[in-house]
């Protein structure tokens, strides 16, 4: 360390980190092209809708594991609390969906704080049985307080118009889309402003070694709740956009596939460098649709196989992937640090 | 380089336009939504058979119009069942929606039913108050209060005095717990105890303990199809039957699907249903024969009824409207449509859009070394009484 000069160490820092979070063009061809398509495909923006929500998810997921390091097999737990308290909302004839919004992702962070001190116990095994029971137990509270929730027979509600302008529905799915992609593009700036932070560079320290992390001066246990809270949040925001676009909660939402599919996304899509998630969201809901429409009963033995291909392939490489790809297409974005 | 990077959003984009397919003018589009994946599978599995054997033995063709049937797996998840709906009826230019395995899986579709204007078909689910859901859905299964309330009635006949009931907790369960008490109740018998056990992973001994200790002449029972071989086992093991308490319940627990797994256990089950794979008629002699045929050796259970008849109320709607199938015209055709279904002779109550069907009181017994719900009493004509009540 050069304590002799902090004040120029610091600078070096501040320019460094300026100097990343810079937009690059190949992102911001990827926000125009995912525009491009909501607008080319305008039959298809119910599964956009869709890709874009489990995205968001996958973000939100991206933000603890890619991050920080924190392995979840629970997070469907804030998806479904961020879901059942937009519709509960709605369904009480509070029907402005900013409203649910906020209010599913501020519900999401409270559960987030509540149950992040179990994370700093333990290690990896610890937490995901720890993850997985808080999401089985909101499941099971959800179940049984019909009266609430609707129960296992779900909960069904109507939506006012997106800043009381844009109607979402059947003849609204594009508006629907482009509502979930307002949400997604700015809470993924914010997310890459915070990774690209003093704060996402204390993230990455504690993910690479926590103990000497904490030997720095980083307070380790502060951190790691912060982001869990954030990601929380995140993951209620993305569930309460799934409830008030598809106008429907049902006990699913907390389902363990749900926690499952999202970690796979991630996995496909390479995590920590935030635009894993999007792409994995987009590569396994696409690949989904197309082979359960040739197979409907058989088709998870197909996404199955093409899992096992892809980790055969390259274990080490599943993260590397994407950045290749990306190295491949921009050479000299992926030079300057883009991923 | 700057098109090679959005090649992969491109990519993206020419793969969902292609899933789309176009449909001409001269075919009917049957949109099907079932879970084919997932723990209720076999659901979709019969309801699907059911509706491709009615098509295969009465042609793809009707009123000229060509009958195209496309299956859609929503894994039991009400996201995707609505967003397949959409789907069906915006791009694929589905006529009618058919399926839905369970109840939030039937409501989630029903608000797009009513914007588009596109009849659906209940083939599976349930619970009472759907068809209450929008004006559009039509119900080819049952309701529970249908077959849970003259269940409550022959136990009143028959010596039954006092009964604990036991169901799954969820709104089918609730449905046959309310209309099987109150029924019973009015008739002067005595309800000792309703127990609900949890939908999922249920572990019924403790339960049946209860059952035991409250020694009552019956007990009433419902759980999804799938749960019953595990309830049957525990019952046996528990020792109420050596303690005399008899078995009642509505078919579900005693399913033709899973009558050979859950094994002599079964034996002496009594229970009000609207089809048994064993019932008398020529017609059902051939459906089941046809329909073992086609799949397998699988054994057709009620599923596969509703599947089948809810293919029979389309062509038949499409005979009456002469090939004309917007969604208005189809569902004024189905309304009062009445029809001889290898369950028995059925109708579409055109005030309620739900079937009226003949119940059944069967009780399992042993026919050339196989399991079968044995009918011996018909309870004809009972429409679903929970809107009978209503009315």
């Amino acid at each position: 360390m050069s304590a002799a000069n902090p004040s120029a160490t610091t600078r070096r820092l501040a320019a460094h980190l300026n100097r990343r979070a810079r937009w690059r063009w190949p992102e911001i061809l990827f926000w125009l092209a995912i525009l491009a398509v909501i607008f080319a495909a305008p039959s298809r923006a119910a599964i956009i809708n869709e890709v874009l929500i489990a995205g968001l998810f996958a973000l939100s997921l991206d933000l603890i594991l890619g991050l920080a390091g924190i392995v979840s097999l629970g997070h469907a737990a804030f998806f479904g609390l961020g879901a059942y308290a937009a519709a509960i909302l709605a369904s009480k004839g509070i029907a402005d969906p900013t409203l649910g919004l906020v209010l599913g992702a501020a519900v999401a962070a409270v559960a987030g704080l509540a149950t992040a001190p179990l994370l700093l116990r333990g290690a990896d095994l610890t937490r995901l049985m720890v993850t997985l029971g808080v999401s089985l137990m909101l499941g099971e509270l959800a179940n049984r307080n019909g009266w609430l929730t609707g129960g296992a027979d779900g909960l069904n509600f109507s939506i006012a118009p997106v800043l009381g302008l844009f109607p979402i529905g059947f003849t609204g799915q594009r508006n629907a889309a482009l509502y979930s992609f307002a949400v997604l593009f700015i809470l993924f700036t914010i997310a890459r402003r915070l990774a690209q932070s003093p704060f996402g560079l204390a993230l990455a320290a504690i993910r690479e070694n926590r103990l000497r992390a904490g030997a720095l001066g980083i307070d380790t246990s502060r951190r790691i709740i912060a982001i869990y809270v954030v990601a929380a949040a995140y993951a209620g925001a993305a569930g309460a956009l799934l409830a008030q676009t598809t106008q429907i909660v049902s006990l699913d939402l907390f389902d363990f596939h749900r926690s499952a599919d999202v970690m796979l996304m991630l996995i496909i899509g390479g995590a920590g460098y935030l635009y894993g998630g999007l792409i994995g969201a987009s590569a396994f809901i696409v690949l989904r649709d197309v082979i359960s429409a040739a197979t409907p009963e058989y088709w998870e033995f197909w996404i199955g196989l093409a899992l096992v291909i892809l980790v055969l392939a390259g274990r080490e490489r599943i993260g590397e992937a994407p950045r290749r790809l990306i190295a491949f297409f921009a050479p000299r974005a992926a030079r300057r640090g883009v991923a | 380089m700057i098109s090679r990077f959005s090649l992969l959003a491109a990519a993206l984009g020419a793969a969902l336009l292609a899933a789309s397919a176009r449909a001409d003018d001269n075919t009917v589009t049957i949109g099907m939504i079932l879970p084919m994946t997932g723990p209720q599978a076999s659901t979709g599995k019969q309801e699907r058979a059911g509706a491709e054997l009615y098509i295969q033995q009465h042609g793809d063709t009707v009123a000229g119009k060509k009958i195209a049937l496309v299956v859609k797996d929503d894994a039991s998840a009400a996201d995707v069942t609505k967003r397949l709906a959409e789907e069906l009826i915006g791009n694929d230019h589905a006529a009618v929606l058919m399926g839905f395995g369970l109840t939030p899986l039937a409501l989630a579709a029903a608000p797009v039913a009513t914007e588009a204007k596109v009849p659906e078909i209940v083939t599976a689910a349930a619970t009472a108050m759907i068809t209450e859901k929008s004006p559009y859905i039509v119900r080819t299964s049952f309701t529970l209060p249908q077959a849970s309330a003259p269940m409550a009635e022959w136990a009143l006949k028959n010596g039954i005095k006092k009964v604990v009931t036991i169901v799954a907790d969820y709104g089918p369960g609730v449905d046959a717990e309310k209309w099987f008490s109150d029924t019973f109740e009015k008739g002067g018998g005595t309800v000792a105890e309703k127990i609900r056990v949890p939908l999922k992973n249920p572990d019924f001994a403790p339960f049946l303990q209860r059952v035991k200790d409250d020694a009552p002449d019956a007990v009433f029972v419902f759980v999804p199809s799938g749960q019953g071989a595990v309830f049957m086992k525990e019952f046996v093991e528990r020792g109420l039957d050596k303690a005399g308490i008899k078995l009642i319940g509505t078919g579900d627990v005693t399913d033709d699907d899973l009558l050979a797994d859950i094994g002599d256990s079964a034996l002496g089950a009594v229970t009000a249903h609207h089809y048994s794979a064993d019932h008398d008629s020529p017609e059902n002699k051939a459906f089941v024969a046809a329909f073992e045929k086609a799949n397998n050796g699988m054994r057709p259970n009620f599923m596969a009824v509703g599947g089948y008849d809810g293919m029979a109320l389309v062509y038949q709607a499409l005979e009456k409207t002469k090939g004309d199938a917007s969604g208005d015209a189809l569902l004024a055709a189905m309304k009062g449509m009445s029809w001889m279904s290898p369950r028995g002779p059925v109708s579409i109550d055109p005030e309620t859009r739900e079937i009226v069907q003949n119940i059944y009181v069967r009780k399992v017994e042993k026919k050339d070394g196989a399991l079968y719900n044995v009918e011996f009493a018909t309870i004809p004509d009972v429409k679903d009484p929970y809107k009978a009540a209503k009315h």
